[in-house]
């Protein structure tokens, strides 16, 4: 399809926002086509879902005008935005969990006769609907039970039972596998063959060469750029979108390893339906090298970290750290031996939410001197030090007072590292260090991490990026159902050979 | 990719009815044995049991109608005491009058009564809703709001023309055992069971009962669907209220007659556990409103037998261990609203 002249469905002129401190919208002008997939790229906080949440009608822009399929619009609500077809794929995805899926994809638009809600003609609606875009989905499932890729498609056919003909996707791939991150492109095409126009909004750049018909830049609130995919390249467009040349391909020089630092023997771990997750798994990580840890996820990574910091007990087996045996130790003791953690879900596990950045700087150490006097926090101490590693991790945020809630993802992470590497430390256990946020957060976390590396930290990379742990790891170790079923040099990791491991075949 | 587990059938029945059958059963039997043994103590039991747990499941009706939409009311104690009061008041002052007959008397006054409730359910809505407030705290207010005007503004010696009266439904009336229990009551009872049915229909079963529990759960899930959160939890909020009024008139208009200081004695909260008990579901909180209504009716029992050698203040705690056995060893685990007592906000 020639996508320059097909219709425009979708147009937004010279659209501002102010929030209190910052202008997250400057003028921006977007056009989107009939049937296009348009990526719109930008790092955290350069102001995409600020500009989606406008054209959604959460937001009401302070200057801008907004015009759809040639009509000039106001959305006062999400409702506006929904008669005129446009539908939003939220990254949070707005399902209610206790709801089947036909339950919540009619909810707002119900099916009734009278007063009674016509469940089973809605369950009919929404299998036809699956059937017609090719997106699997049991309508009488309960969408907690659902796992992620399915609750992405349920939102999907969520528009789509709205009529949506605009969809906009608010980061669909940050809580994706690799497998179903493929899978929802399949979809994203059918989707725009049927007439559906899609606005994607990311910031992986590998996704965006594969998927994208045209690529749109946001930097700071500002629309810098458009690209074509075709004659892009990744480095080209981390310069669009960072402002500066960006080095995507670690620099390290050879890992020197040293002594083991870390190691793990016949661990049994059980999961949260009292399943075994980790089933005899062993390995080794020594001083000076990254190991990482490559595996589709939910094949027992999660619970050998939990394991691993104390936060989950070990049904059998055996956990040594510097000499220590940790099997059953408690987290404080963990950390202290020297451990730094960043865990796998930085809201949950690796900040809380509502207390101020230097707060969440010293969770780990806020017992000891110089923080605490006996029982009395030393606040003063605490913000000083907050400011400093503020600064010297590079963390965007207006003061140290600032709730970490109101960070962007990448910025949060930031804060996790700065927290974890500012302490003595001889073993990083890094979990999805770099889940969802841009290049250039992922760019400064990687170089930190070969930083500790080469200072002789034992390092253990968990992720279910392979280009992460190929372009990081020392030795490669592929989990699966459980268990290390080989280690790799990296020269001998191949990704066809470790995506091959990864699915269970022994290559 | 699909990795739901379905759960056969039959397994599905079995969870959903099998030990409640099997309880139903039991308490069946246990009944009818009880009532070729002594006919009259079993029919006056059951009865005071029916009439014991009325204002108990309509205030569970009126915690679950709120917090299946997000709001927190630990106000109903307060909301049915004024509800009494008010209902009361209304009853004598029309009544004085001399204009309406004494059944148009009650009617009216019994509407006066659920107004009440409602309009204090509103102010909670207002207070949860727009002021943001902690809804604990909401609630408390109420509670000792009415607490305060009810016994600044009693009176005693005002007189009534009457209180509601038992409608016995026909030849129904005239079954052994089942008409006196169920056919023969007053109202407001009756309206109570025909409400658990219509509650439990409209909650899960209606477009008001999807959205009421979306908002419930998960808020900004309706909200970007269009779904006014705020105005749900408004409007729910009040309706609820008007549950908490009539179980207010029902102890001044129709179980007693007249108003007390602190009558309600906490049913308010007894109603909140029932609430809980029945797993936040209107039929849930009749079963277990229905259990701690028996409790009650056999410590009234106990008493009346006068030959007993234990003290009666243990008797009087029946219903309350009753609670603790129950609610440690039945229930297990029951989730409430997750959304619930937290202030919406849009982003």
């Amino acid at each position: 399809m020639i996508i320059k002249d097909a219709p425009i469905v979708l147009e937004t002129k010279g659209m501002t926002k102010r929030f209190p401190g910052v202008l997250a919208n400057d003028h921006v002008d977007l056009k989107l086509h009939k049937g296009e997939i348009l990526a719109l790229l930008g790092e955290n906080g350069a102001g995409k879902s600020t500009l989606m949440n406008m054209i959604y009608g959460l937001y009401h822009p302070d200057e801008g005008e907004i015009w759809i399929k040639g009509e000039k619009v106001r959305l006062n609500d999400p409702g506006d935005a929904i008669a005129r077809g446009v539908g939003m794929v939220h990254q949070h995805f707005q399902l209610v969990p206790v709801m089947t899926v036909a339950e919540n994809v009619m909810l707002g638009a119900e099916i009734t006769r009278g007063l009674y809600l016509d469940q089973r003609t809605a369950v009919t609606k929404v299998h036809e609907l699956s059937m017609q875009y090719g997106l699997e989905v049991d309508p009488t499932a309960v969408i907690e039970d659902l796992p992620v890729g399915t609750q992405q498609r349920v939102e999907i056919i969520k528009a789509l039972y709205r009529n949506a003909d605009i969809l906009i996707l608010d980061e669909p791939t940050a809580v994706l596998t690799p497998q179903e991150a493929h899978e929802l492109f399949r979809i994203m095409n059918d989707l725009t063959e049927q007439g559906v126009s899609i606005i994607f909004i990311t910031h992986k750049l590998k996704e965006v060469l594969a998927v994208a018909d045209r690529v749109g830049v946001l930097r700071g609130g500002k629309y810098v750029g458009t690209a074509d995919p075709k004659t892009a390249t990744e480095a080209s467009l981390a310069e669009l979108m960072v402002g500066r040349k960006v080095i995507l391909q670690v620099d390290k020089a050879k890992a020197q390893p040293g002594e083991p630092v870390l190691k793990v023997s016949d661990l049994v771990v059980k999961d949260d339906r009292d399943q075994i997750a980790v089933d005899g798994l062993s390995l080794e990580v020594h001083a000076g090298e990254i190991l990482g840890v490559a595996g589709v996820q939910g094949n027992g990574q999660r619970e050998f970290v939990e394991a691993l910091t104390g936060l989950r007990p070990v049904v059998s087996g055996k956990a040594v750290i510097a000499g220590q045996d940790i099997t059953h130790a408690p987290p404080r003791t963990i950390t202290e031996l020297g451990v730094a953690h960043i865990p796998e879900d930085r809201e949950k596990h690796g900040l809380v939410m509502p207390y101020t950045l230097a707060d969440n700087m010293v969770l780990n150490r806020y017992y000891q001197k110089p923080y605490a006097n006996g029982i009395i926090l030393n606040q003063e101490k605490i913000d000083q030090d907050g400011a400093a590693l503020v600064e010297k991790y590079d963390v965007r945020t207006p003061s140290v007072y600032t709730p970490a809630s109101s960070l962007s993802g990448g910025n949060k992470q930031k804060v996790i590292v700065a927290r974890e590497f500012s302490r003595e430390m001889k073993l990083l256990i890094a979990n999805q260090p770099t889940r969802g946020i841009d290049v250039g957060s992922i760019e400064f976390i990687h170089n930190q991490i070969v930083a500790q590396r080469d200072e002789g930290v034992a390092v253990l990379l968990v992720s279910a990026e392979l280009d992460e742990v190929l372009g990081l790891a020392d030795r490669v170790a592929v989990i699966f159902d459980g268990r290390i079923v080989k280690t790799l040099s990296i020269a001998e990791a191949t990704r066809e050979r470790v995506g091959l491991l990864m699915a269970g075949s022994d290559a | 990719m699909e990795t739901t587990t379905s759960i056969p059938i039959w397994k599905r029945i079995w969870d959903r009815l099998g030990i409640l059958g099997a309880i139903i059963i039991l308490v069946l039997i246990g009944i009818v044995v009880s009532f070729i043994q002594n006919q009259q103590v079993t029919t006056a039991v059951l009865s005071s049991t029916i009439r014991q747990s009325t204002p108990l499941v309509l205030g569970a009706l009126c915690g679950l109608i709120g917090e299946r939409t997000g709001i927190i009311n630990i106000g109903i104690e307060g909301q049915m005491l004024m509800a009494a009061f008010i209902g009361y008041l209304a009853n004598v002052y029309i009544g004085q009058l001399g204009v309406f007959s004494v059944g148009m008397t009650l009617f009216l006054a019994a509407l006066i009564g659920i107004a009440t409730g409602a309009l204090l359910g509103l102010l909670l809505a207002f207070m949860s809703v727009t002021l943001k407030m902690d809804q604990i705290i909401g609630g408390t207010v109420i509670n000792i709001l009415a607490i305060g005007i009810t016994g600044y503004f009693y009176q005693v010696g005002l007189t009534t023309q009457g209180k509601l009266q038992p409608i016995a439904l026909g030849r129904l009336a005239d079954i052994p055992l089942v008409g006196p229990v169920l056919f023969d009551n007053p109202p407001i009872t009756y309206i109570t069971l025909i409400l658990v049915v219509v509650v439990h229909y409209m909650l899960f079963y209606t477009r008001w009962g999807l959205r009421s529990r979306a908002v419930g759960e998960y808020p900004s899930a309706a909200d970007t669907v269009g779904i006014n959160v705020y105005l749900m939890r408004y409007v729910n909020t009040t309706i609820a209220g008007g549950f908490a009024g009539l179980a207010g008139v029902f102890l001044t208009l129709e179980a007693v007659g007249s108003f007390e200081r602190l009558m309600t004695n906490g049913r308010g909260f007894v109603a909140l556990a029932v609430m809980i008990f029945g797993k936040w579901t209107p039929f849930g909180a009749w079963g277990a409103a229905l259990l701690f209504g028996f409790a009650t009716a056999m410590q009234t029992q106990f008493q009346f037998m006068g030959n007993l050698t234990i003290p009666h203040q243990f008797i009087g705690m029946l219903p309350y261990l009753l609670t603790i056995v129950v609610l440690a060893g039945f229930v297990g685990r029951s989730r409430p609203p997750a959304a619930e007592g937290i202030p919406y906000e849009k982003e």
